[in-house]
């Protein structure tokens, strides 16, 4: 997903303030939004700070709040990263933790309060950097006002300021002074030849809490007298209950109720609510339900492809128009139609949510990517005014973009169960089972291309027509992201950076499934399509396919070129002997605001594919973590890799999922992982995102590779499902 | 009730004997530490080690591991190998959503008390049971061997 960046603005609505005292003292800095409804006041007489970014106790601790989703990207550790850097901490004195829903932590450009579209480090960059810098500023005046010297006869080092005459203060120690003091209106941010911090392999402050099982994630949370329930959604999207016996399912010891419940999608369903999960799920089990599936349209996977295949073949909405006259008179062409298919995200950790509802305030704790809207859909699915609602937002075991769900369907579901059981807590747990069937997939696409080269390997014409389901449609973005009817959650990454005449028509057919993005958004298939028929037209024109992506680049484009060439020249393409069952792969893709570049290795053995070596040129601009980075890639790569994998797809017949768990929705495992080798492009510009941008070239190179071996080209996702 | 030989300590779960050991731990004890992933055995994310052997807790019954000793994550700390492991693992950044490394931490410790060291095959045969979505297998391996060299 991506939004317009049109909100600037509100960078500068902001200002910074005390944000009150904690209970233990100690300086507590954070901002103030005016006109937001939670006025600096109120929050300073709070003890819990609500609006607090940095909080410095008498102790030396310093606790920085986490304005993001923290589920596996490490924004958890680089937010505090960009304080320390400017605040000169003691990084073994930082601790995070993650803010709730709240107006402060809204994302400074975007207006809202997210994590996605690998922002969280590129937004965040400036607000968590000054917020450091101002608390170093007040912790100097403290400690210069104390030592009856001048600020600029102090100075800082880990946590202590310095003085004349050997004079140290530790943080903690001037921490409360501090709070005295007033916040700096500007700050002077380090010249990045200084930093510390940015730039450096900087280890994860929750490795240590997430080897050990106590790291507390969104299921683990518990409150006195919770129940625990399960949800027995329809079997087809929308479908609602005709009728149920629970009978049997009340007999099952530990049940204490079970509930018809309004499901998302417009369906019904029913929860069975008791004491833990294992008795809930053995009512769920036993329960005898007769579902009303006539009204709802029910999906068969292979009619769509069929149906998506002649609507390829039509010209769709126009989304950006070339020429295409010269096809019928090019020296060569290429025509290529492209399947792909329906992905869960499967993230480890189940979706759950627990709800605490009261007569006059709900406090929901659930792992989620949207807060502003998760909380204001809960106020309404509670009738509760917005400052009756607490969302705490918990570390969550993946997500993909799984829970970045719009109309927030998850959350509203659990209220519904908390509403109807009315007698306490509950947390709501979906199975695995649950997760691969119950929808917010990557919608499955086809594309159609038809390329048209000349005498010397140039394109001059490309027809380019995507057939898939709008994600915005029905969401909070639908009017940003959708444009003359057509979506860019559909169409990112196709006119990226190469210079080609592309003339691009979209058809968004409706389907009874709901749709969401999935990491590395549109990229995921638009890039696949890309890189490999670049690759393929390179072939065509005689060009090796490295050389024919430089021409295309050309000089408009030094962050791609650098990319590639760093990854080609450590790779050893062009130069190693590869074994004789190898061939080479390349591909590479730029999206929010990084490159990345992979040369691959593959071989196919028995008609299978195979993955051994990845090497990544990648460019961030500036590398805020190396070693996050260099995870993000590791994680790109095994999720990119994933789709390729016989069986990473999610069919329908009758309206029904036809998978269940991971027996038959493939995952990659460690036996798929290649040996993958991070190489970063120098930069001290401004950092891009690296959460999703190492997705969408990994499948293409991959199928490059596979082509080097077979001389037969995949156009569809799973590979080896009828390869073309 | 149940009596389990929980981390050398015996505890009693009031609980139905089809009750998997994971939802026995989770649910009844508080012990969070195993998570679940899938419920079928499937993904390794409960793996406990039952009399030193790795099972996965999220279809093991508490009627069959009763007179059994049921070792956790919670116990590792005060593991030697199961120290060295988590050691590693920090050494070498694995986790990243974390949601998983419990069960790859069990799992890690069983092959380095079975094979002191193990080869990439080894590792690759035993740690394909446990899936990570995040993408820190090639991290794990470094890390296993890492501990191996340590324990040694």
């Amino acid at each position: 997903m991506r939004i317009e960046r049109k909100n600037r603005a509100a960078v500068s609505r902001r200002s910074f303030l005390k944000a009150g005292t904690a209970a233990a003292g100690g300086l507590v800095l954070g901002f103030v939004i005016p006109g937001a409804n939670r006025p600096a006041t109120a929050a300073a007489a709070t003890p819990a700070a609500p609006n607090a970014f940095l909080r410095i106790a008498p102790d030396d601790t310093i606790t920085v709040m986490v304005d993001r989703l923290e589920f596996g990207q490490g924004v958890h550790t680089a937010l505090p990263m960009l304080i320390a850097e400017e605040l000169d901490a003691d990084w073994s004195r930082v601790r995070a933790e993650l803010a709730p829903a709240g107006d402060v932590y809204k994302d400074p450009l975007f207006g809202i309060q997210m994590t996605g579209s690998s922002i969280s480090v590129a937004h965040s960059f400036t607000h968590y950097r000054e917020t450091g810098a101002r608390a170093r500023a007040m912790l100097i005046a403290a400690a210069a006002e104390r030592w009856q010297v001048a600020p600029e006869q102090c100075a800082t080092s880990k946590g202590v300021v310095i003085g004349p005459a050997g004079r140290r203060a530790t943080y903690g120690a001037l921490a409360d002074a501090a709070m005295k003091q007033p916040v700096p209106a500007t700050v002077r941010l380090k010249d990045a030849k200084d930093f510390r911090f940015i730039g450096k392999p900087v280890k994860r402050l929750d490795a240590r809490a997430k080897s050990s099982g106590r790291q507390q994630f969104g299921i683990d949370f518990t409150l006195p007298g919770m129940k625990t329930a399960v949800v027995a959604r329809p079997p087809v999207f929308g479908a609602k209950v005709r009728s149920f016996d629970a009978a049997k399912a009340r007999a099952i010891t530990g049940v204490v109720d079970v509930v018809e419940v309004a499901v998302g999608s417009g369906g019904r369903g029913v929860a069975v609510i008791a004491d833990g999960y294992w008795p809930a799920k053995r009512g769920r089990e036993a329960l005898a339900i007769e579902w009303g599936t006539d009204a709802v349209a029910k999906l068969d996977s292979d009619r769509q492809m069929r149906d998506y295949r002649a609507l390829a073949a039509t010209p769709g909405q126009p989304a950006i128009t070339a020429d295409t006259g010269k096809l019928a008179s090019s020296a060569k062409t290429i025509s290529a139609v492209y399947e792909f298919p329906y992905l869960a995200h499967a993230p480890m950790e189940p979706i759950n949510c627990v709800v605490d509802l009261g007569v006059d305030r709900c406090t929901v704790w659930a792992g989620v990517q949207f807060q502003t809207f998760d909380h204001g859909a809960i106020a309404t699915a509670t009738g509760l005014k917005p400052a009756q609602v607490t969302l705490n937002t918990m570390m969550s075991g993946g997500g993909f973009g799984r829970r970045g769900v719009t109309t927030s369907d998850d959350l509203i579901e659990a209220v519904n169960v908390a509403k109807a059981y009315g007698r306490g807590p509950v947390k709501v747990i979906w199975s695995r089972e649950d997760d691969i069937k119950g929808g917010y997939y990557r919608p499955s696409h086809v594309h159609k291309v038809d390329i048209g080269l000349d005498a010397n390997g140039d394109v001059v014409a490309w027809n380019h027509v995507i057939v898939g389901q709008a994600i915005s449609a029905g969401t909070p973005f639908e009017s940003v992201l959708i444009k003359n009817g057509v979506d860019s959650t559909t169409t990112e990454g196709i006119v990226e950076a190469y210079a080609l005449p592309v003339n691009l028509s979209v058809h968004h057919p409706k389907a009874n499934v709901p749709v969401l993005w999935w990491r590395g958004s549109a990229s995921n298939h638009t890039a696949f399509v890309m890189e490999t028929l670049v690759d393929e037209v390179a072939h065509a024109a005689g060009i090796d396919p490295v050389d024919y992506r430089r021409r295309l680049l050309g000089d408009r484009h030094p962050r791609h070129l650098a990319a590639l060439e760093l990854a080609v020249a450590r790779s050893g393409y062009g130069k190693k002997q590869l074994d004789k069952d190898r061939a080479w792969g390349v591909a590479v893709h730029g999206m929010s605001g990084s490159v990345v570049a992979y040369v691959v290795e593959a071989s196919v053995k028995d008609g299978v594919p195979r993955l051994h070596k990845v090497t990544a040129g990648v460019h961030c601009n500036m590398a805020v973590n190396p070693l996050t980075i260099e995870a993000q890639v590791q994680g790109a790569v095994l999720a990119s890799l994933g789709t390729t994998l016989p069986g990473a797809a999610v069919t329908f017949k009758d309206g029904v999922v036809e998978q269940q768990n991971f027996n038959d929705y493939t995952v990659a495992r460690m036996t798929d992982m290649p040996h993958v080798d991070v190489f970063i492009v120098p930069s001290t510009d401004p950092p891009g995102g690296m959460g999703e941008p190492g997705v969408p070239p990994l499948a293409p190179a991959f199928a490059n590779a596979v082509f080097g071996v077979t001389r037969k080209r995949v156009r569809k996702l799973p590979f080896g499902l009828g390869s073309a | 009730m149940v009596t389990l030989h929980i981390n050398g300590h015996d505890r009693q779960v009031d609980a139905d004997p089809s009750t998997p050991i994971l939802w026995a731990l989770r649910d009844h004890l508080g012990m969070t530490g195993t998570k679940f992933g899938c419920g079928a055995a499937l993904c390794g994310a409960c793996t406990v080690h039952l009399d030193g052997a790795p099972i996965r807790a999220c279809i093991t019954p508490i009627s069959a591991a009763a007179g059994h000793n049921i070792t956790t994550i919670e116990a590792m700390e005060a593991d030697k190998v199961g120290k060295a492991v988590q050691d590693a693992w920090v050494r070498h950044d694995v986790p990243q959503c974390g949601y998983c490394q419990s069960g790859q931490v069990m799992s890690a410790v069983a092959l380095l008390r079975t094979k002191r060291h193990p080869s990439d095959a080894d590792i690759d045969q035993v740690m394909s049971g446990n899936i990570c979505r995040c993408g820190t297998y090639q991290r794990i391996r470094a890390a296993i061997k890492d501990a191996a060299a340590t324990i040694a």
